[in-house]
This record gives C-alpha cells, structure tokens and sequence, in this order.
C-alpha cells in the first residue's frame, strides 16, 4: 500500500536553508524509505540530497511543501516538518559568532 | 547570483598542491590575500576561522565538491575563489570521497542572504555532470575562467 503524506511548512531559522540545515534535512530523509521531495516556486527536489536541498536557496520566511509517498510517509513529515519547526536547533551564539555559515 | 558576482578571477587557483584540509585551506586563503581580496592581516584569522567552521561538520558536500567558509567582518561583501586539485584531498565529505573542487567564501556577518545565494548558484550549476567533470579537468586558470563565465550564461543548467 502506497501512503501520502504532506504539510507547508517555513523556514524560520535566520540563516536559511545553508549548509548545516540542509545536511540535517538530508540526513533525517535518507533514515526513511519513502520518497521525499520538497517543492518551493514549483520546482521539486529530492529532500535526501543535501545539493538539491541547496538549490532552493530558501531564505528566512519562505515556505515550502514538504512532500511524501510510501510506507513510513506520514512518520517522515512529522519529524521533517519538526525540524523546520525548531529552527534546525540554530542558535543565537552561531549567528553571532565569526564561524557561524 | 552569479559567480561572476563573487569569485575573485585573479585569485582562482587550477593547480592545489596541498595534500590535506588544513593545507588546501591555507593555500585557498593565500590566493586571495595575492589578489588582494582580503587583507594579509586577517589571513590567520580567516583560516582558523573557517577551520573552525569544519570541525562543525565537513563542507565537503559529496560529488568531490567542498564549500569551506565563513563570516569575517573584514570583508565589506561576499568573496569566493575556485581550487582545483588534480590528486583530491582527504576532506571528511559527507559521503567519503576526495575532494577536487573548492568554492571558498568569506561573507560579512550582516549578510547571510548573499551566502545563501552563492551556495544556491553553486549547488545548481555544481549538479550538472558534464560542468563539473569539465572544471575538474580544467588544465588552468583560464580554462576555470571560461567554464564559470559559460555557467553564468546559462550554458550548463538545462
């Protein structure tokens, strides 16, 4: 049986969608089997490849639709959209200190 | 953005000789302390800055792609070089593999949109196989050159 799983959801944390976020994104998707793709401006992306994630170039405020199908689809969403939720556990002393990116 | 909105020409560098991440960073950095990007006296400074920013979580995104980086206040906008190693480096990629191809960049800390536009620029001209297999292949600076300048025209991205 195939499962659909979706939910809009927005990047909150200051930096965007750089690298450390998108890694975490990738990271978290590749744990489930279902396909994962996240669309912004109608372009679609794989949600478990960390450049595809960098291709959206989603700053602070923009939303997205976070998409799933298969088995484990509606576990996925959840934590993904989780993730957006927290700000990808970014935190103000990253954003002000000089190594911060 | 494009590259050509932030890759320092003169300082792009066809021919990396060092064999390890510090190393590569360094020599990156240098290139643009020669070109006159930045100032020699924060070129410390932004190399430990930028290893520190490693030691978070390696930049080496896959693909033998690398997008070592950081803020540094000296910078008054976002600068970047390309480095090619014909060998690869040992990197700590996420997915194991060497690393030929260097985007380097120093932003200024009030403006992460800038960053986030130059990974964006990178990541999807970096997806197709035959630029990057032709930058990796590239014999000098010359050839970087062009190759960046055919991306910026939309030359690569279907």
């Amino acid at each position: 049986m195939t499962l659909n799983a979706q939910k809009v959801v927005t990047v909150v944390n200051p930096l965007g969608l750089h690298l450390r976020p998108a890694h975490a994104l990738s990271k978290a998707a590749a744990q489930f089997e279902c396909l994962i793709e996240i669309e912004k401006d109608g372009q679609s992306i794989d949600c478990k490849s960390i450049m595809s994630i960098l291709t959206l170039g989603a700053q602070q405020g923009t939303q997205l639709h976070l998409r799933a199908n298969g088995q484990d689809a509606q576990q996925a969403v959840d934590v993904l959209s989780h993730l957006f939720e927290n700000g990808f556990d970014e935190t103000d002393s990253e954003m002000s200190s000089s190594q911060a990116g | 953005m494009k590259f050509s909105d932030f890759v320092s020409t003169p300082s792009i560098c066809a021919e990396l000789n060092s064999q390890d991440k510090p190393g590569v960073i360094s020599e990156l950095v240098d290139c643009l302390v020669k070109a006159g990007e930045i100032n020699e006296n924060d070129r410390d400074d932004i190399i430990k800055a930028i290893m520190k920013r490693e030691d978070l979580g390696s930049t080496g995104i896959g693909r033998g792609i690398a997008v070592p980086h950081t803020k540094h206040a000296s910078v008054p906008k976002l600068v970047g070089t390309v480095g090619v190693s014909i060998d690869g480096v040992d990197f700590d990629s996420l997915d194991g593999e060497r690393v030929q191809l260097f985007f380097l960049l120093v932003s200024p800390p009030d403006r992460p949109g800038d960053h986030l536009r130059a990974l964006e620029n990178i990541s999807r001209q970096l997806r197709d196989e035959t630029f990057c297999r032709f930058l990796k292949q590239s014999k000098n600076a010359e050839d970087i050159v062009q190759l960046l300048e055919e991306a910026d025209n939309n030359q690569f991205v279907s």
